[in-house]
C-alpha cells in the first residue's frame, strides 16, 4: 500500500472535518476521493499533503511515517482547483521551479521541463505567462510543474473543478491516458461521480467526515454498502421500500404479474437516446429509464396502464431507511 | 491601484475590461468634460506651468545658478538624500507592517490600522509638534533630536508611514494563497516562497508605494516648521528653502528651485504609470 | 517564534512612532486641566481662525466632491483622447510640495505680478492674501482624494445597472440619482471625510497664499505655529488638540464605515 491513513480526526472549531478516517490508498493506481462538498476529502487530501495537520492519527506515505513531516519534505505533487500558478513566471519556469528548489544542473532542468511540457502539449507556450493561458492549459501546467520533481505520490484537489463541461470531459480523458504513461500514485478529490466512475480505479466515498465505502467503480455501483452510496453514485428511484436505479426497472404492458406493480404513466420525458417514463403507482411516482426503441415497442404514452418490475439479474438492492 | 489586481477568473475583471472600453463622449458629457479641464486648468496646470515659465525665464544658466547656490544645494541634497533613506526605511518596514496587518490575527488589530492613517489625516504642523513631545526638548525617553538632522528623517518617516503599507496591504490580501501552498510542497522553504513567490508579487505595489513615500518625502514642509528648527546648511530642507526665497521677494530663484521638485513628482507620476500598468497586465 | 517577533516589532514602531507622541500632544494639551483649551475658546481670533478653517474646509469639500465624482464618471464611463494622461495628471496634487502649491497660485493670482492677478484685482476680485486664494490652495491639495476613492467603486459595480435602468427608459439624470449615486455613496463618503481632514489641515500653501492676517486669514494651523514661536505652548498644544482630535475622527469613521474586506 502506497499511503496509509489511520485513525485521522480533524476538526475546525465546532465543525468535524475528518471522524477517525482509515483508508489505505494502492501504489500505481489512480484512486478518487468522492463525496459531497464539505465533507473532508479535501481536507484529507490536504492532510496527506501535509497541507493540513491531523489532530490524532498518522499518515504513512511509501512506508514513511509522513505524520509530523512538513509539506516541503513529503515529495508529493500538488494540484490545485484553480492552478495556484506562479503568475509572475513564464510556463516553462513554473515547471522548472520544484527542480530549481532542488538545484539541479541547469542542462538537466532544460531537459526535464521540455520533456514534461511535450507530455503536457504545452511545449509551444513554454515563454508565456500563465494569464496569457486558458484553464485548461493552465490546469496541464500545474500538472506539468507537480510532475516535474517525480513525487511519490500525485494529490489533485478537485482538478476540473473549475473548468467548463467540455475541457473538463477533455481533461479527464487526458489524465487517465497519462496516468497510464506515467503511473505515479495518484489520488484526486472530486464531487463528481461520474468523474470518479469514468477515470478511478478505485473510489473511496466520504460524507460528513466519514468513509462510506471503498471499492472499484464496478463494486461500487453494483453493490452500494448503503443508500447514501447508493444515491450519490447514480441516479435512484424507490419501487416499494426498495431502491433501485431506474434503467433496472422494466416495464410492461398487459397481464399482470405476481412481482409487478400496476401503475400509470404520468409523464414521459426524453433525453436524447434516452426515455425517462414516470409512472404513478397510486402512493409513490417511479422512475424509470428506457432506451428508445424498447420504449417504441412498447407503444405506450401518457395515461398508459403498465405494470412495473425490478429487473431479474439486479445484484444488490438496498432498502431505503425508512 | 491595488485593486486593479484582480484574479482574471473573477468576474470583476471581465467587467472592468468592458467598462474601460467606455462610450464615446455625448454632448452633454463632452461639456462637463470641457468645465472639469477649464477647472482644473486655472486650478493646477497653469499655476505649475507659471511655477515652469518663471523658474526657466533667466534662461539655463540663471536656472542653474539658483540650484546650485551653495545653500540651496544643501538643501536638495538633504531633501533627496533623507527622502531616499526613509523611502528605504518605509519599503522594508511598510511591508513588515502589511504583511502582519492581513496575515497575523490578534485583538487590537483594528488600532493600529487607525494609527497607521493618522499621518495622513492629521495636518502637518500637528505632525511636527506630535513629534516634538516624544523627542523633543521635554522628551520623557530623553532624546532630543529638535533642530537636528534625525529630526528630518523622522518627520520624514512619520508623514510617510501609509504609503507602502496602503499600497502593499490590498494586494498582500488578494495574494493567491495556494500558489505559495505549491511552492511549498515543490519543496520550497518558508522563505523561499517568500523570496520568489511572495515577493515578486509585491514587487509593482512595494514600488508604488516606494515612489509615492519618495515624493512625498521631498515635499515636506509642514511637519519640520517646528521641529527641524530649518537651520541653513544642516536642517533646511527644500520646501524651507523655497519659502524663504519666497518671503525675500526672490520669485524667480524660488520658481527655479520648486521646477526641481516638480519634476520629481513628474517623475514620480509617470513611474507609478507605469508600475499600474504593469500590475494590471499580470492579472 | 518569528510570527509574534514580527508582531512585536510592528507594535513597538507604530507606539513610538505614532501613538505615544500622539498620546503626548493630548496629554500637553491638557497640562493645566481644561485651562488651554478654554483659554483658545476665549480668544476672538483664534475663534475667528476656527470658523475660517471650517468654511474653508466646507467649501473645498464641496467643490472637490462635485469635480471628483464628475470626473470620475467621464474617466470610468467614457472614452476621450488624452484620458490616461488626465488621470495621472490628477495625482499630481498628491506629490507637489505644499510650498509650491502656494507659490503656483501666487505667481497665477498674485495682485501684483500674477499672471491673471491684476485683472482680477481691477474687477475688484482679490484671490491671494484673501479668503479665495486659501479655499483654492485647499482645493488643489486635497483634489484627487474623492477621485481615488470613487473611481476603483465605479469600475467595480460596472454598467450594467445603468444599462438596465436606461433601458427601463430612466433618462440620465434619474439613472445617475436613483442608481449610479447609491451604488457609490461609500466611496464618495470616505472621500468626503479623507478631502475634510486634509481641507482642515493644510498648512503650508495656505501659508503662501493668505497673509497670516490676524483675525482675518489666520487659519487654525497658521496659530498653532503662532502659539508655538511665541512661547505659548499651551495655546499651540490646544489648538494641535483640536485639530488632531477631528483629524482622528476622520479616520476613525472611515475605518467604521468601511465594510471588512471578506477574506
Amino acid at each position: 500500500m502506497s499511503i496509509e491513513i489511520k485513525n485521522v480526526n480533524k476538526r475546525f472549531g465546532d465543525f468535524v472535518a475528518l471522524d477517525n478516517v482509515s483508508v489505505s490508498i494502492p501504489s500505481g493506481q489512480l484512486t478518487a476521493l468522492l463525496g459531497p462538498s464539505g465533507g473532508g476529502k479535501s481536507t484529507l487530501l490536504r492532510i496527506i499533503a501535509g497541507l493540513e495537520s491531523a489532530e490524532s492519527g498518522t499518515v504513512e506515505i511509501e512506508g514513511l511515517n509522513a505524520t509530523k513531516l512538513p509539506p516541503q519534505k513529503r515529495n508529493v505533487g500538488f494540484v490545485f482547483q484553480h492552478y495556484a500558478a506562479f503568475k509572475h513566471l513564464s510556463v516553462a519556469r513554473n515547471v522548472a521551479f520544484g527542480l530549481e528548489i532542488r538545484k539541479r544542473p541547469k542542462d538537466e532542468i532544460r531537459e526535464r521541463v521540455n520533456e514534461l511540457l511535450d507530455l503536457v502539449h504545452l511545449r509551444q507556450f513554454a515563454d508565456r505567462l500563465p494569464s496569457q493561458l486558458s484553464g485548461g492549459q493552465r490546469q496541464r501546467m500545474a500538472l506539468a510543474r507537480a510532475l516535474a520533481v517525480q513525487p511519490t505520490v500525485l494529490l489533485l484537489d478537485e482538478p476540473f473543478g473549475a473548468l467548463d463541461a467540455k475541457v473538463r470531459k477533455e481533461l479527464r480523458d487526458w489524465l487517465r491516458r497519462l496516468h497510464d504513461e506515467v503511473h505515479v500514485t495518484t489520488v484526486f478529490v472530486t464531487h463528481d461521480q461520474e468523474e470518479a466512475l469514468e477515470v478511478a480505479d478505485e473510489i473511496v466515498v466520504i460524507n460528513e467526515g466519514r468513509v462510506e465505502q471503498i471499492g472499484s467503480p464496478d463494486e461500487l455501483y453494483d453493490q452500494p454498502a448503503n443508500d447514501f452510496v447508493m444515491k450519490f453514485l447514480g441516479p435512484v428511484t424507490q419501487l416499494g421500500d426498495r431502491l433501485v436505479r431506474p434503467h433496472d426497472l422494466h416495464l410492461q404492458v398487459g397481464e399482470r404479474d405476481a412481482e409487478a406493480v400496476s401503475g400509470r404513466v404520468t409523464r414521459v420525458t426524453r433525453i436524447g437516446f434516452e426515455i425517462r417514463v414516470e409512472v404513478s403507482t397510486g402512493d409513490q411516482v417511479v422512475t424509470v429509464t428506457l432506451n428508445r426503441n424498447e420504449f417504441l415497442s412498447l407503444g405506450i404514452g401518457t395515461g398508459a396502464e403498465v405494470q412495473v418490475r425490478v429487473a431479474p439479474d439486479v445484484p444488490a438492492v438496498v432498502r431505503a431507511a425508512a | 491601484m491595488s485593486s486593479a489586481l484582480l484574479v482574471p477568473d473573477r468576474p470583476a475583471a471581465s467587467r472592468r475590461r468592458a467598462a474601460r472600453g467606455g462610450r464615446r463622449l455625448t454632448r452633454v458629457s463632452g461639456l462637463g468634460l470641457g468645465i472639469a479641464m477649464m477647472w482644473f486648468s486655472l486650478l493646477v496646470l497653469i499655476p505649475l506651468a507659471a511655477v515652469v515659465v518663471t523658474g526657466t525665464s533667466g534662461g539655463w544658466s540663471g536656472f542653474w545658478d539658483a540650484v546650485t547656490n551653495e545653500q540651496t544645494a544643501a538643501a536638495i541634497r538633504l531633501t533627496v538624500g533623507t527622502a531616499f533613506l526613509v523611502t528605504v526605511v518605509n519599503v522594508i518596514m511598510g511591508t513588515l507592517i502589511a504583511w502582519v496587518l492581513v496575515r497575523d490575527r490578534f485583538p487590537g488589530q483594528r488600532a493600529l490600522e487607525v494609527l497607521i492613517d493618522i499621518p495622513f489625516a492629521l495636518p502637518t504642523i500637528v505632525a511636527g509638534l506630535v513629534l516634538l513631545s516624544l523627542y523633543g526638548p521635554n522628551s520623557p525617553l530623553g532624546i532630543n533630536i529638535a533642530n537636528a538632522r534625525p529630526a528630518v528623517f523622522l518627520a520624514f518617516l512619520f508623514v510617510t508611514l501609509p504609503f507602502v503599507v496602503r499600497t502593499v496591504q490590498p494586494v498582500l490580501a488578494e495574494l493567491d494563497k495556494e500558489a505559495e501552498e505549491a511552492a511549498m510542497s515543490l519543496g520550497a522553504s518558508k522563505f523561499t516562497v517568500f523570496r520568489r513567490i511572495i515577493l515578486p508579487s509585491l514587487t509593482p505595489a512595494i514600488a508604488a508605494g516606494a515612489a509615492l513615500s519618495f515624493a512625498r518625502g521631498v515635499s515636506e514642509y509642514g511637519s519640520l516648521v517646528l521641529l527641524s528648527g530649518n537651520l541653513p546648511m544642516r536642517t533646511e530642507v527644500t520646501s524651507v528653502r523655497i519659502l524663504s526665497s519666497i518671503e525675500n521677494d526672490n520669485v524667480d530663484s524660488a520658481a527655479a528651485v520648486a521646477t526641481v521638485l516638480l519634476v520629481i513628482s513628474f517623475a514620480v507620476i509617470v513611474i507609478l504609470d507605469l508600475l499600474q500598468r504593469r500590475m494590471v497586465r499580470r492579472g | 517564534m518569528a510570527k509574534y517577533a514580527l508582531r512585536l516589532t510592528v507594535i513597538a514602531y507604530l507606539f513610538f512612532l505614532v501613538a505615544w507622541p500622539l498620546y503626548l500632544v493630548g496629554k500637553n494639551a491638557f497640562a493645566n486641566g481644561l485651562d488651554n483649551i478654554t483659554g483658545i475658546l476665549e480668544d476672538p481670533d483664534i475663534v475667528h481662525a476656527l470658523t475660517l478653517t471650517v468654511q474653508v474646509a466646507v467649501i473645498a469639500v464641496i467643490i472637490n466632491t462635485v469635480f471628483g465624482v464628475g470626473i470620475s464618471l467621464l474617466l470610468v464611463r467614457y472614452e476621450f483622447p488624452g484620458k490616461r494622461l488626465l488621470s495621472a495628471m490628477l495625482d499630481v496634487p498628491l506629490s507637489v510640495s505644499p510650498i509650491v502649491v502656494g507659490l503656483a497660485l501666487v505667481l497665477v493670482y498674485g495682485g501684483r505680478n500674477g499672471w491673471f492677478g491684476p485683472a482680477l484685482e481691477n474687477a475688484g476680485f482679490q484671490v491671494i492674501f484673501s479668503t479665495p486664494g486659501i479655499v483654492l490652495a485647499t482645493v488643489f491639495v486635497a483634489l484627487p482624494l474623492v477621485i481615488r476613492e470613487v473611481v476603483p467603486v465605479l469600475e467595480e459595480v460596472g454598467d450594467e445597472q445603468e444599462q438596465a435602468a436606461r433601458s427601463l427608459g430612466a433618462n440620465a439624470v434619474q439613472t445617475f440619482r436613483r442608481i449610479t449615486l447609491p451604488s457609490i455613496k461609500w466611496g464618495v463618503i470616505y472621500g468626503v471625510v479623507l478631502s475634510l481632514a486634509r481641507s482642515l489641515g493644510e498648512f503650508g500653501a495656505v501659508k503662501v497664499v493668505s497673509g497670516n492676517v490676524l483675525g482675518q486669514t489666520r487659519t487654525a494651523t497658521l496659530v498653532v505655529e503662532e502659539k508655538y514661536l511665541n512661547f505659548d505652548k499651551g495655546g499651540a498644544y490646544a489648538t494641535a488638540f483640536l485639530l488632531a482630535l477631528v483629524a482622528v475622527a476622520c479616520i476613525i469613521t472611515v475605518s467604521i464605515l468601511r465594510p471588512k474586506e471578506d477574506r
